[in-house]
């Protein structure tokens, strides 16, 4: 059913965003953009000694990518780079294979359900794209689209 | 049930016409389809899917060379879609009917060859603020090329285009106005006779986007007056990669071909080639002749049904479908001309299309959320997508009911 989807957590952060604001002492920006909703989204992440200090995030979109976003600022903090990219790959692989729901992933699993939506995964990824982006980028404000 | 449809023309039955579609007849999700994405594609009555059938199991050939039996059945099956479709829009003459991929081709054929030969540095190109993006696109291409220039006309807060504004944007150097008969994203029917003699008045020429027109009203070029008009043969029930430009014989004379290859030569050396008379000039290689023969299916289906009836019934329809979600607090609908066909686009407070599209379409209606490829529609009304359901004639009002039982749901979800 369509609750598998949209369940509680998800739709508590899609309607009260944490971390949802711009930040001026960022040290590390991207943009990202979904062609296919016109999903705009701009990440803030503040890195010191190659750990995530800060993130923080504005943009406007559907309640699966606000929510996602929302809940990957709460996920990041505190993790090295390292942390980040590989937190990143589990999430990816939550949303578009069958393999079993890995314990590091702790409150994004409620993103489960998405797997039996692909029309949405693209949705759920932005923010994470958008991170990978910034994380790994030669330039300073890179922009990445979903297509 | 409500009382709309017993004011319709007699003889229209929706139950017995739905019974002609067989992909109305399943369950999405464990619940009826409800299939209200027909400005996206048009689903196939049985006369369709039955023509393009009979066509690979009996008469497969390639048309226009050879001599055998199959192959002048084929040709003749091909051509007459060319016949019934000069009936289908009041074309003077069969060799101003070109098969095209569909409309985007079309008005893609016309920027480039008819653009080629006859826009240059300072020139003007009108298109208007509600085109799909294939009616902005090619022009923004051939503008750049040329170092022509492209103009918009302006529309007001109901998604109409504001003709005092058209009026000043047309001068000397204009070359082309090229607009949409009905907006996708809006349903928004443009004052396109009007329009097409402002453009003649002011030296120009005039190309329709009739993508959305034809499967919902009867177009008459000739009392329109078009220069070029084009449509998707699978906005009229038809199968997709087919679709007609219509232009007027003098303009096609004098316009170089749009692609070469076989078909639309007369003779070829390696000194020089000839090309071949209309509308064959412009039919480069060999056509998608199964989509041209179910197109023709399509035209006699739509024919035996009657435009008239349909836009009746659609009308109807639109109506009724505006009075139940007017009711739905917190909807905005976008695109509220006085003149409209049976599309309704529209935002909720709070709640993204997307999540609308994917909550309906697991109680089986089917929706299109976006941008519907008219960013600039989007940015005009300051939103980055709507949800929109576009009717056909095989929509019921019952099926109007459903989508507003589903929009409550929506809303259930959301706040």
């Amino acid at each position: 059913m369509v609750d598998d989807l949209y369940q509680e957590v998800i739709l508590d952060h899609s309607k009260r965003p944490r971390n949802c604001h711009s930040m001026d002492d960022a040290n590390r920006k991207a943009e990202g953009y979904n062609p296919l909703c016109g999903d705009k989204l701009k990440l803030f992440l503040k890195i010191e000694n190659d750990v995530v200090k800060d993130v923080s995030f504005v943009g406007s979109g559907c309640a699966i990518s606000t929510a996602s976003a929302s809940l990957m600022t709460e996920s990041l903090k505190g993790k090295s780079r390292a942390e980040a990219l590989k937190l990143l790959d589990k999430f990816h692989e939550l949303l578009t294979t069958d393999t079993p729901v890995s314990k590091d992933l702790g409150k994004l699993v409620v993103f489960c359900g998405v797997r039996d939506y692909p029309a949405r995964v693209k949705c759920a990824t932005l923010a994470w794209h958008t991170l990978k982006s910034a994380l790994t980028a030669e330039e300073l404000e890179p922009v990445v689209t979903t297509e | 049930m409500s009382t709309l449809i017993s004011t319709v023309a007699a003889g229209f039955d929706v139950e017995k016409i739905r019974q002609d579609f067989p992909v109305l007849k399943q369950t999405v999700h464990g619940k009826p389809l409800v299939y209200l994405d027909s400005a996206a594609t048009a689903q196939k009555p049985f006369a369709v899917i039955d023509a393009i059938r009979k066509f690979h199991e009996v008469d497969c050939a390639n048309i226009h060379r050879g001599v055998h039996e199959l192959s002048q059945r084929s040709t003749a099956a091909y051509e007459e879609t060319r016949a019934k479709t000069k009936k289908f829009l009041n074309a003077k003459n069969e060799a101003e009917l070109i098969f095209v991929r569909g409309t985007t081709e079309g008005i893609n054929l016309v920027s480039s060859s008819w653009g080629r030969t006859n826009v240059k540095a300072g020139d003007e190109i009108v298109i208007s603020a509600m085109e799909h993006h294939s009616n902005i696109v090619p022009w923004q291409m051939l503008c750049e090329e040329k170092g022509a220039r492209l103009r918009v006309i302006p529309m007001n807060e109901r998604g109409e285009l504001i003709l005092e504004e058209y009026e000043k944007l047309l001068n000397p150097r204009t070359r082309m106005v090229a607009v949409a008969h009905v907006s996708n994203a809006l349903g928004t029917i443009n004052p396109i006779r009007q329009m097409i003699a402002m453009a003649h008045s002011a030296g120009a020429l005039a190309l329709i986007d009739g993508a959305q027109a034809a499967p919902h009203m009867k177009v008459d070029v000739q009392a329109l007056d078009a220069d070029f008009y084009t449509l998707s043969g699978h906005k009229i029930c038809g199968p997709t990669g087919i679709g007609i430009l219509y232009g007027k014989t003098k303009l096609l004379n004098a316009m170089p071909p749009y692609q070469g290859g076989g078909d639309m030569i007369r003779t070829v050396t390696f000194e020089k080639t000839t090309y071949n008379e209309l509308p064959y000039k412009f039919e480069a290689g060999t056509p998608n002749i199964a989509g041209g023969i179910g197109m023709g299916a399509a035209l006699d289906y739509l024919s035996r049904i009657g435009l008239d009836n349909i836009a009746a019934y659609e009308h109807e329809l639109l109506v009724y479908g505006t009075s139940l979600l007017e009711q739905i607090p917190g909807l905005r609908i976008i695109g509220t001309a006085k003149e409209k066909a049976a599309v309704l686009s529209f935002v909720i407070e709070g709640i993204h299309p997307h999540d609308i599209g994917t909550v309906l379409d697991r109680q089986g209606i089917a929706v299109r959320t976006g941008h519907h490829c008219a960013q600039p529609v989007m940015d005009w009304f300051h939103i980055p997508a709507t949800t929109r359901a576009s009717l056909a004639f095989y929509n019921t009002s019952a099926e109007l009911d459903k989508l507003a039982a589903g929009l409550k749901k929506v809303k259930e979800i959301f706040s």
